[in-house]
Order: structure tokens, then C-alpha cells, then sequence
């Protein structure tokens, strides 16, 4: 379970002084469902989720994960998480067993209990063929499946995946696609952030639409079609957003 | 318990990272082990070359005045090590031209004045001064004439039935009472804590770059930050790997440079003598410098941890740590100068103050109690340091700096 409520955060730099990059972002994810985050580029989707990762300390708000909160409890937080985001690469001269294995000592799994644990993962992702080789000689398909091996080696209830198909072919994304959706079937509570429409459609039992660090609405894709009077998420996204910028 | 597992388990792992990237075995064995020797040897064997060639050859000279004095001018012209050379053109510009080595100028009835025993004026030896040649060549000059006096005075003295000891009722003998160690000690004192002091920094400086700016470009550090190791863990463990490099550089680089010296000039004949006075090196002051290079290597390397991580990419870093390279050899630099020893003052100086306790031990001074002081007030300087770069790793604004 995830309960995100007021979340926040600014940034101060030179150029564009106090920017609020999250601002007051409320929602709520139970087991076993997935919640998607649709926005364009520079939305705050990627903040959020690094907040909820423990990756940055909210400025204002509160979010927890299976009830440990992201500021006083992080270490409790990132047990319980697996976060999956094109900024987080593969160690290159790790071979991918050595990758999820370093990671699995990091969560405290050591002796057969992380062996078994990494042959079971790489059995379901069907990474054994290349398990040996390093990971900057593998594919991006390669790469993503180790990078998802890596986020499970713990088996964390709560996923967070920040834009996860980014940059890869369309067999990958499905793949990938295919694997969130095993999360949930799983029981396992995931947010999702995202910029593409079919993909929140496919996916998400719920949908946050965010724009300029604010949650714009928030629904079921039924109940944001139905609110907004048009049967194409795309043009609601685009009604919500343009309604924004206009305000 | 816990951080020391993290801690262990991020060490392990870097130390696995580093060593499989081919830049970081460039720096850290290929260049101390193999490519610093390499070109010290070289470089001495040149020189060693270069001075037994230009001893060997016979250096131009031309004598200024010669034809009033035939006799003297006949012995110059049988003397080994210099070619007499025609009376011709000037001979300050031909020396300026390297055409020859060196002038003498002979006064005018110099030879008539000597053997009439009248003051026969000065004799003048013209030189290139900082040309090696020509030294050599003024040195043949200078011998001649030396003993050719000599010989005068003795023939006067034996004419009037004077005995030589006349001249010189007593001699003056200088000797030796330092065993080699101190002598070698003596000479290489300076030398040896400064290259130990470099090697520390530039075998710390790839590894720590690697390890927090290159993490930052390769986009690893957001997946390693996501796990659950503490901030503290994973900087101490990226830090004992920098240290682990800084000593396994220096050792390494020390000891095969030690080996070059022994038996790389030992194929040079007369300069074996180099690698024997290393090995007269008193082995305490060795073992205690060794000893005084841990806190320097845990100083650099936390001070190189620090500049590293603010860095967005490795070649930011590479602009960051470059004074830093500086702001290490100046000081030890400093301390190799004759006149700069330790007092109350620059025994708070950090680098320098490791840089002039190690120069005295080298010359078998060993101040426990300044020893210590050194030794301490550096691992309190290696502490500051680290804290920085641990406070550094829990900030949002450098880690994700953009």
C-alpha cells in the first residue's frame, strides 16, 4: 500500500530561483493494483517517484510505503521497494548474475538463500543463457531484463517504475509491459509513471494526470472519460493539461 | 553491524569494478609498476650515456697567445682529452657556436717570464658555463696548468735546496664518519617522501573519480542509491577501495623502482653505485615512512572522494582534482629544499609537515613525540575530509546535481 498526501518539493537554482517542481500531490495505491502517473516531459512524475524511492526528501507533505514514511523511516522504505527508472543503469563490468547478487547482499540475502533466489528470478525472466556475461556486452532487452531482476531480487510488495520503456524497441516495452502486469497479479502495489497514452490505458487501474508538479485529476480511465465527456484519454490528458496552461 | 556488512559487501564489489577497467589498471599497476621505471631508467641510462660519451670525446679547444710560449703550447697539444685548434676567427663567438669547447688565453712571455722567474700574469681558461663539454674540456685546462705550476715550484725550490714540505708543513684531509645509510639518507631524504606523496595522490585519483563522477555519468549511482546500503556504507566502502589504490600504487611503484635502481644500474657498470646506496637506506626510516603514508593516502584519497562527487561527469572531476594534485607536490616539493625544516608551525602543515618528519627520519633523526603529532594531526585532516564527503553524499543538490 502507498498513501501519498501534499507531497512536495522545490528546488532553488540560479536561473529559475524557488521552483516548484511536485506541488501538494495526493493519491493512494492498494495492493495489488497499479497506479500510473501520465504526464509530459518536466510534469514532476520523476521527482515524485524519486521522493517515494527516498531518493530526495519531500520539502512538504507525507508519503508512505506499507506504512513506513519516506523521511523517517527510509532505510525501512527502500527494503521494501523495488524502483526501476532509465536512470538506473547496469553496472558494465558486473556480469549480470554478479549485478543481482550484489544487490541481493545489499537487501541481506547472502549463501543459497540468495543463489536460489537469483536462479528462480533468472528462470521466469530467462536470463540464464547470458547470466555470465557482462553487462555492458548485453542487448538493451538484455539490460532491461537484468535491471528487472535486480528490482525483484528482494521481493519488495511495493514496485515504482519511472518511465520504464523509455528508449526501448517495441518487443522490449511489451516485455516489459508484460512483467508490470505479473506485478499485479502478484498482489504486488506498483506505480507507474508515464507520457504514453496506451500504456496508462493497458495498464493502470488508476490514473493520476499530472502537469507542473500538480495532480490534475484522477480516476479510473472509465471515470476520467466519462468526467471529461470523451471516450480518448488523450484528449482529456490534452483538455486537463491546455486547461492548466491556460489558467 | 549491519553498516559493517553493507560496508564490506560495497568494498568487495568496487574492488571487483575497479580492477576489470582497463584505465584503472593503466593508472594503477601498468604506469607505477612497469611505465615509471621504465622511464627513470631510461632517463638515467641516457645520462649515464650521454657523460661517459662526452668524457670520452676530445673537446675542441683553442689556445689564445700560444705562439709566444711553444713549449706550453706543445704539452697542451699532447694532452688527453682536448684537440688543440688553429688560431682562427673569434673565439668567444665559436665557443657561443659550440664549434669549440673552450679558450685558454697565455700572456704574452708567459713561457720567458716562468723561466726567468718573473711574475708571469694570469692564465685565462674561457668556458661555456653550464655546458657540460665545455666543463670538461676547462677541467683538462685547468689540471695542466694546476700541476704545470706545481712542477715549477718544485723545480725553484729543488734549485735553491728548499724541501717541497716548505709549502705545505701540514695537510688538510677531510673524512667521512657517516655510516652509508645516513649518507644515502642524507641525499636522498627529500626524495623519497616526495615521490612517496605523489604516488599516493595520482594512485588515489583514478579510482576516486571513477567510483563517484564516473557512477554519476554511467547512471549507477541512482540504482545504488535506491537499495537500501546507507549513505555511510557505500561512501566508506567506495573510500577504503581509493585508499586500498593509493597504497597498492605507491608500494608497487616503490618497490619497482627500488628494483630498477638495484639491478637496472648494476647493467651500467660505475652506476651500480646508485642502486647500492639505496640499498644502504637505513630499512627503519623506509618502514617508518611507509608507516606515516597511510594517513596521507586516507587524507587524499577522502579529499579526492570529496571533489570527485560533486562532479557531474568524470571530466568535471578531472578539472576539480587537478589542484589538488598541485596543493600535494608543492608542499612536498618544499620540504626537499635545503633550508626548510620542521618547526612549530609547519609541523600543523598538512603534507608538508609528513614531507619534512619523513626527510629527517631518512637521515636517521627519528622525534617520536613529532612523529606521532605528524601521524595524528593527519589522520584528524583525513577525518575532516572524510565527514566532508560523507555530509556530501547525503545532498540532494550534489548527488543529482544536473
Amino acid at each position: 500500500m502507498v498513501e501519498v498526501s501534499g507531497l512536495s518539493k522545490s528546488f532553488s537554482d540560479r536561473k529559475r530561483g524557488l521552483f516548484h517542481a511536485v506541488d501538494g500531490v495526493s493519491f493512494r495505491c492498494e495492493k495489488g493494483r497499479i497506479y500510473g502517473l501520465l504526464g509530459g516531459n518536466g510534469a514532476g512524475k520523476t521527482t515524485t517517484l524519486r521522493m517515494l524511492a527516498t531518493l530526495l526528501k519531500p520539502s512538504r507533505g507525507r508519503a508512505t510505503l506499507e506504512g513506513f514514511d519516506v523521511t523517517e523511516a527510509p532505510d525501512a522504505v527502500r527494503a521494501r521497494v523495488g524502483f526501476l527508472s532509465g536512470a538506473t543503469a547496469l553496472y558494465g563490468r558486473l556480469t549480470a548474475r554478479e549485478m543481482v547478487e550484489y544487490f541481493g547482499r545489499l537487501h541481506g540475502l547472502r549463501g543459497s538463500v540468495l543463489a536460489n533466489r537469483v536462479d528462480s528470478l533468472f528462470a521466469s525472466l530467462g536470463v540464464h543463457d547470458f547470466q555470465d556475461r557482462r553487462c555492458d556486452k548485453l542487448s538493451t532487452g538484455m539490460q532491461q531484463k537484468v535491471s528487472i531482476a535486480r528490482t525483484l531480487v528482494h521481493d519488495p510488495p511495493v514496485m515504482i517504475f519511472d518511465e520504464p520503456t523509455s528508449g526501448l524497441d517495441v518487443l522490449t516495452a511489451r516485455a516489459v509491459l508484460g512483467f508490470i502486469s505479473d506485478c499485479r497479479a502478484r498482489g504486488k502495489t506498483v506505480i507507474f509513471s508515464t507520457h504514453i497514452m496506451r500504456e496508462a490505458e493497458k495498464l493502470c487501474d488508476v490514473i493520476g494526470i499530472i502537469h507542473r508538479g500538480r495532480l490534475v485529476d484522477e480516476g479510473t480511465l472509465g471515470d476520467l472519460c466519462a468526467r471529461h465527456e470523451n471516450p480518448d484519454l488523450e484528449e482529456v490528458f490534452v483538455k486537463l493539461v491546455s486547461g492548466e496552461a491556460a489558467a | 553491524m549491519k553498516v559493517l556488512r553493507q560496508i564490506r559487501v560495497v568494498y568487495l564489489k568496487e574492488l571487483v569494478d575497479i580492477l576489470r577497467d582497463r584505465r584503472a589498471l593503466i593508472s594503477m599497476i601498468a604506469v607505477p609498476l612497469v611505465v615509471i621505471p621504465l622511464l627513470m631508467f631510461a632517463l638515467g641510462a641516457l645520462s649515464f650515456f650521454v657523460m661517459e660519451q662526452a668524457r670520452q670525446e676530445q673537446h675542441r679547444v683553442m689556445v689564445l697567445g700560444g705562439e709566444h710560449s711553444p713549449g706550453v703550447l706543445t704539452k697542451l697539444e699532447s694532452l688527453d682529452g682536448i684537440v688543440v685548434v688553429p688560431e682562427e676567427g673569434d673565439h668567444v663567438d665559436r665557443i657561443l657556436r659550440r664549434d669549440i669547447r673552450a679558450a685558454v688565453r697565455i700572456p704574452e712571455g708567459f713561457e720567458t717570464a716562468v723561466d726567468d722567474e718573473r711574475p708571469a700574469g694570469e692564465v685565462t681558461i674561457l668556458t661555456f658555463e653550464g655546458d657540460v663539454k665545455s666543463n670538461l674540456a676547462a677541467g683538462v685546462l685547468r689540471s695542466f696548468f694546476r700541476d704545470f705550476r706545481d712542477g715549477v715550484v718544485e723545480r725553484r725550490l729543488a734549485a735553491r735546496d728548499l724541501s717541497p714540505d716548505l709549502l705545505e708543513p701540514f695537510a688538510v684531509d677531510t673524512s667521512n664518519v657517516a655510516p652509508p645509510e645516513k649518507v644515502t639518507g642524507s641525499t636522498l631524504g627529500g626524495v623519497i617522501p616526495y615521490i612517496v606523496i605523489l604516488l599516493c595522490v595520482t594512485g588515489a585519483m583514478y579510482p576516486a573519480m571513477d567510483l563517484t563522477a564516473g557512477e554519476k555519468e554511467r547512471g549507477t549511482m541512482e540504482t545504488i542509491l535506491s537499495s537500501p546500503v546507507s549513505r555511510l556504507a557505500l561512501v566508506l566502502g567506495k573510500y577504503l577501495v581509493v585508499v586500498t589504490a593509493s597504497i597498492a600504487t605507491t608500494v608497487l611503484a616503490i618497490g619497482s623502482l627500488g628494483a630498477m635502481l638495484v639491478f637496472g644500474f648494476s647493467l651500467l657498470g660505475d652506476a651500480a653505485d646508485t642502486g647500492e646506496a639505496l640499498l644502504a637506506l637505513d630499512p627503519l626510516a623506509l618502514v617508518a615512512v611507509f608507516f606515516l603514508l597511510l594517513p596521507v593516502a586516507c587524507l587524499f584519497s577522502a579529499a579526492l572522494l570529496a571533489l570527485s562527487v560533486f562532479a557531474r561527469s568524470f571530466k568535471e572531476a578531472q578539472t576539480y582534482v587537478s589542484p589538488l594534485l598541485l596543493a600535494a607536490i608543492l608542499p612536498a616539493i618544499a620540504a626537499t629544499l635545503p633550508g626548510i625544516e620542521r618547526n612549530a608551525t609547519l609541523i600543523w602543515a598538512p603534507v608538508l609537515n609528513i614531507a619534512l618528519v619523513s626527510k629527517e627520519m631518512m637521515i636517521g633523526t627519528y622525534d617520536w613525540s613529532a612523529i606521532g603529532l605528524v601521524f595524528a594531526t593527519t589522520s584528524v585532516y583525513a577525518m575532516l575530509a572524510l565527514v566532508i564527503a560523507v555530509r556530501l553524499f547525503y545532498r540532494e543538490s550534489v548527488l543529482f546535481r544536473s
